[in-house]
């Protein structure tokens, strides 16, 4: 086992991770503010994945072009999603909203296999083959550009909240609901909004994600899982809480395919999520509510 | 109640050996979802991974069975014994570190896939390939090794779930009922009423698993071939629980009401598919999503209840 | 029966509790006042074992009980009520009680018949049936009572149970207590800031500032104390 193996290994398990980063920071987002558990996050990226790959498909649209029009498609679902669907439900109790998710989670990931069958699905582009060598380093380009994609995406997503007058106003929504209403915020509107970004999140991450793995409907439970492993291991309401979550499961994942074997990596995730629910629930980067 | 006991008793000879499984399959569910109902309904605890004591069960029971010989009845108390170990591992982590709620559902889940990845990696217990118990589709009734036609299993489920329905009714009136429904209701109001919230947790959780253990060691002497992937899955999880939710979370009859919609309604939309040409994989559990949306949005406390209102039962 | 002795609480930082001391002797009614922030849910909730101090000891029948669990106090025969009451609203008026009366009785049959009798000493028996949630506001404080009485205590602990009731509806809360402290000899402390029922009530007075007990005494010595006008009842003493 190489030195250079395994820092091949991690560095591959670095990037990828700082996609799945992405994809939890949208889940981070949404349950900051809104505090809904999006049970099915998962599945939202396993169809921006589909979409990704049927926009290859259809119009030989590379992944990171697609980004743009799936993201919009995407903050349009959340928005409408979460106005429609989730807004009656903030007063019902946990459990209740936290089936209503399950039950669009199932209607999604059910969806997808009748649509488009169990079979995997992928996008092929010339630059997935390359790679670029520093020293005995190989960077994958196209892993590379995914995470450059979700760096670049988690950083807007970042000086949104901290310097717009929108994202002001739902960092204030997401701090005191009652006190948000008394100042006149709208803050079912803001919620809405918040739902609709952290689905445009999800759906970059997607597209960036279809780039790296084939997708198959089953992906939608497994990611779900993995963004809320993510997210309570990097810290519930931690933007960079997220992406250093995504980072270090990325990175156990490849590195317990690597020294184990690879069907038992997601292993590493659940004990690593059992261990900080019990140690540490607040998350690495979170704060204790 | 006398009546539907003597419909459900006389049902085999109405009906045929299709309509036979079918009404085993919701007893199954209407079991097992009574169980799952003690930890949730009773003691509000949300437990999303219950497959793991269907699997650890019919996995003990199971295995006893293939490596040993051993039957299912001496493997039933064994399979019992480690669910609940299993369940109180997991109170215990739990309750002690005070998580609750969405978290504690979400580490239920946890431990449910690690077991099944677990499982799917240990080679004596067949591993990903599966397990399979020795079939031996006899006329007789063998009581003994739990082998028989299909009369047999169903008035065994019957058994079951009619048992299942006598125990919580007893519990549901006792000490531990009223104890269970005041730590769902408000925990800290429990507990300046001399209510050691710990210890009657982590009973409804043992007792919870024991109960879905039984369905286990069912599972694994009736279909005979076991799956860590299939067995453990979240779709399992979630199967188990529909029952209840749509019925109604806490009350009695609401998760054998819930089973029994459910899986009359599936089958339903199933026939009806295939007499119109369309059998897609995957459309069966759509519409249990749709029906749990639409139970979530509109009926919150799940169907049996408006359904005895209207009956004017009390259950 | 009751004793705090130089019992500090602080969270975070924040002193809410510093070194109080004070009795409450058997058979009596005893008041705690003081202004909002004094900290005086905050010594209830050491006593009733919610938290634990972080100096200082507290006694009843001679048996420390400061770091005990909220249900070994209550098993110890201390009853609490809590100043936002918290009923269990998904269930009938009587199931409440019910639960508080499974303490003693084992029997659903025998805590039924304890938490009926409860239940008519204080005029609920009539809405046994309904459901928590369907009461208002001075019937469920006279629920939180009722359960906390079913668990037979020997000392209560009320927390501000007279807030929002209007003057008739203290009053009458008022004879239920006064009531209960000379039939059963139940000893009772209450938090309140209703001068009303304090006055009519208590034979005792303590008064929190700060976290600290600034006045110990009879309402008629406390009244009078200088220390106590200048902090908490102003140029005026409304009796």
């Amino acid at each position: 086992m190489s030195f250079d193996l395994v820092a091949n290994v991690v560095i591959a398990g670095v990037l990828t991770g700082l996609v799945y980063g992405l994809m939890a920071l949208g889940l981070s987002v949404i349950f900051g503010v809104v505090r809904v558990v999006n049970f099915a996050h998962g599945e939202m990226m396993t169809i921006a994945m589909y979409g990704a790959t049927m926009l290859f498909a259809a119009f030989q649209l590379d992944p990171f072009l697609a980004m743009l029009p799936v993201a919009a498609a995407f903050f349009v679902f959340g928005y409408v999603m979460q106005a429609g669907l989730i807004n009656p439900f903030i007063t019902r109790p946990e459990h209740s909203q936290f089936m209503l998710l399950v039950a669009v989670a199932i209607v999604m990931v059910n969806a997808m296999l009748m649509i488009f069958g169990p079979d995997a699905r992928n996008v092929q582009l010339d630059y997935q083959l390359e790679s670029f060598e520093i020293g005995k380093i190989l960077l994958d380009k196209a892993r590379l550009y995914a995470a450059a994609a979700a760096i670049v995406a988690a950083a807007a997503l970042f000086l949104f909240f901290r310097f717009s007058l929108t994202g002001k106003a739902i960092r204030a929504c997401a701090d005191n609901y009652l006190g948000a209403k008394v100042v006149g915020l709208n803050v079912k509107k803001y919620y809405a909004l918040t739902f609709g970004l952290g689905s445009a999140c999800v759906a970059v991450a997607g597209c960036a994600m279809a780039l790296l793995v084939d997708v198959t409907p089953a992906l939608g439970p497994y990611y779900t899982l993995l963004a809320f492993v993510i997210v309570i291991v990097g810290g519930l309401g931690s933007m960079t809480g997220a992406l250093l979550g995504g980072v270090l499961i990325g990175m156990s994942e490849a590195l317990a395919g690597l020294f184990i074997t690879p069907s038992a990596k997601s292993m590493f995730s659940f004990g690593l999520l059992i261990l900080v629910l019990l140690l540490r629930p607040q998350g690495l980067l979170g704060r204790r509510s | 109640m006398g009546l539907l006991a003597i419909l459900l008793i006389a049902l085999p000879a109405a009906v045929g050996p299709y309509a036979l499984s079918v009404a085993t399959l919701i007893l199954y569910f209407a079991y097992t979802g009574q169980a799952w109902n003690v930890m949730m309904g009773f003691a509000g605890q949300l437990s999303l991974g219950h497959s793991l004591y269907v699997g650890v069960g019919a996995y003990t029971a199971g295995a006893l069975f293939f490596h040993y010989g051993i039957g299912p009845w001496a493997g039933l108390w064994l399979a019992m014994l480690l669910c609940v170990a299993f369940g109180l591992v997991i109170g215990f982590l739990a309750f002690r570190f005070g998580i609750s709620g969405v978290y504690f559902a979400l580490l239920t889940i946890a431990f449910a896939e690690f077991t099944r990845i677990g499982f799917d990696h240990l080679d004596w217990l067949g591993g990903p390939g599966g397990m399979f118990l020795k079939v031996a589709q006899r006329d007789t009734w063998d009581v003994l090794n739990f082998r028989g036609p299909p009369l047999m299993y169903y008035y065994s489920m019957l058994f079951l779930t009619a048992l299942a329905f006598l125990i919580c009714t007893l519990l549901l009136k006792s000490r531990a009922g009223y104890y269970w429904q005041a730590i769902r209701e408000n925990e800290e109001a429990a507990q300046a009423l001399g209510i050691n919230t710990f210890r009657w947790k982590m009973l409804a959780v043992a007792i919870s698993a024991a109960m879905t253990a039984v369905s286990g060691v069912f599972f694994a002497f009736y279909y005979n071939n076991l799956f860590p992937h299939e067995i453990f899955s979240m779709n399992r999880s979630i199967e188990l629980i529909l029952g209840p939710v749509i019925g109604g979370i806490g009350t009695l009859f609401g998760p054998i009401f819930g089973a029994a919609v459910l899986t009359l309604l599936s089958d339903g939309i199933t026939e009806a598919l295939a007499a119109l040409g369309w059998e897609i994989p995957g459309i069966k559990q759509v519409f249990y999503g749709l029906v749990l949306l639409i139970v979530v949005m509109f009926l919150p406390h799940g169907i049996w209840p408006a359904v005895a209102k209207k009956l004017k039962i009390h259950a | 029966m009751l004793e705090v002795r130089h019992v500090s609480k602080s969270f975070r930082g924040l002193r809410a509790v510093h070194a109080a001391s004070f009795e409450v002797p058997e058979g009596s009614i005893n008041g705690l006042i003081g202004p909002n922030g004094a900290g005086k849910t905050t010594i209830f909730n050491v006593i009733a074992g919610v938290y634990a101090p972080d100096a200082g000891e507290i006694v009843f029948e001679k048996k420390r009980i400061d770091g005990l669990r909220p249900d070994q106090v209550c098993a110890a025969g201390i009853g609490r009520t809590f100043q936002l009451v918290k009923p269990f609203a998904g269930l009938t008026v009587l199931d409440n009680v019910m639960v508080g009366a499974f303490l003693r009785e084992r029997t659903a049959a025998g805590a039924r018949v304890l938490s009926n009798s409860i239940l008519k000493k204080l005029d609920l028996d009539a809405k046994a049936a309904l459901p928590a949630s369907s009461l208002t506001l001075p019937d469920r404080k006279r629920l939180e009572v009722a359960r906390a009485l079913a668990t037979r205590p020997r000392l209560l602990l009320l927390d501000e149970v007279m807030a929002g009731l209007r003057p008739t509806e203290c009053d009458q809360m008022v004879e239920v207590f006064r009531d209960l402290n000379r039939r059963e000899g139940l000893t009772i402390l209450l938090i309140e800031h209703v001068m009303r029922a304090v006055m009519a009530l208590a034979r005792h007075i303590g008064v929190l500032h700060h976290g600290e007990v600034i006045a110990r005494g009879t309402p008629e010595q406390v009244v009078r104390d200088p220390a106590v006008l200048e902090c908490y009842l102003g140029e005026e003493t409304p009796v």
